[in-house]
């Protein structure tokens, strides 16, 4: 029997997968961005899993709100990446340090 | 039963999706990847009865922001070769970090097993209850400024995207629309009175 603990195992290792993955690719923004992604879909898995066990609704309204937040998220996300990348004609992380004193 | 396998089926194809992005070298197979992570989620948010998110996730995730992330990363021309170094460097503290996460969220999960099975799964909704319309009955009433408030994020998000990417080049032929409503007569038209050329 599947129970909710099952599920939010694997929501938890989504979540990890994805942090690793802020970790692990510190050169390229572009797959940071989809690492942050990846951490917004296991928080959403959270709650439809929660919505679905607690059997309350609002968990899924909250996964509606998140979903549009995201997508604008990622829209400006990816806008300020293209000038970024119109300016310094470079999206690696540790060429981006004109700020360090 | 039958849940269980397509959980645990499901559950591997999208952990192997996840490790795929995290580590495959080319962004677009990385992104390729995660469209599969947003799929199989999909299929196992089905299985939690969130019918609509999961087809809003497939609509608006794989079809508008995957291919957005497509497009930028094509577009960007970033060579697959460029993008790698750094992994054993920063290798030490992605695992301390991931220890670190892993050891909080188990201490949550499996130390105290007792209280979250108090959740046992409600029962299974009948096959014509409306996932949509139960999420629509509280979304237009109960969360309505909410709603619009979302409303207003995508405008703005609209509008920022576009003043961001967008640039003025020099030399561009473009129309200018107050000039052209601004125009009077007398700029355009000049009545000339001729001479007729040949007597009648």
């Amino acid at each position: 029997m599947i129970g909710v603990s099952h599920y939010l195992t694997l929501s938890a290792v989504l979540f990890t997968l994805a942090i690793a993955g802020v970790f692990i690719n510190r050169r390229n923004l572009i797959l940071l961005l989809m690492c942050l992604e990846l951490m917004l879909l296991a928080v959403n898995f959270n709650f439809i899993i929660l919505s679905r066990f607690l059997d309350d609704i609002a968990g899924q309204v909250f996964v509606f709100f998140i979903l549009t937040v995201a997508a604008a998220e990622a829209a400006i996300g990816l806008a300020i990446l293209v000038v970024l990348f119109r300016s310094r004609r470079s999206v690696q992380v540790d060429e981006l340090d004109s700020m360090k004193g | 039963m039958i849940e269980a396998a397509i959980f645990y089926i499901f559950g591997t194809v999208l952990v192997g999706g996840a490790i795929g992005v995290i580590a495959s070298r080319n962004p677009v197979h990385s992104a390729m990847f995660l469209v599969l992570c947003f799929f199989t989620s999909a299929f196992l948010w089905i299985l939690l009865e969130a019918e609509f998110l999961a087809i809003v996730l497939v609509l608006v995730y794989v079809g508008a922001v995957m291919v957005l992330f497509l497009f930028v990363v094509m577009m960007l021309d970033v060579g697959p070769e460029r993008l790698r170094g750094g992994f054993t460097q920063y290798a030490p503290l992605g695992l301390g970090m991931v220890a670190l996460v892993v050891g909080m969220l188990g201490l949550v999960l499996w130390t105290r097993p007792g209280e979250l099975s108090v959740l046992a799964a409600p029962p299974r909704a009948p096959a014509d209850a409306s996932n949509t319309e139960a999420l629509g009955a509280v979304l237009y009433t109960e969360y309505v400024y909410a709603f619009e408030l979302a409303a207003l994020l995508l405008l703005v998000a609209i509008v920022a995207a576009i003043v961001l990417t967008m640039r003025k080049r020099p030399g561009l032929k473009v129309q200018d629309v107050s000039a052209q409503h601004a125009v009077r007569r007398e700029d355009r038209v000049r009545l000339v009175r001729m001479k007729p050329e040949r007597e009648e």
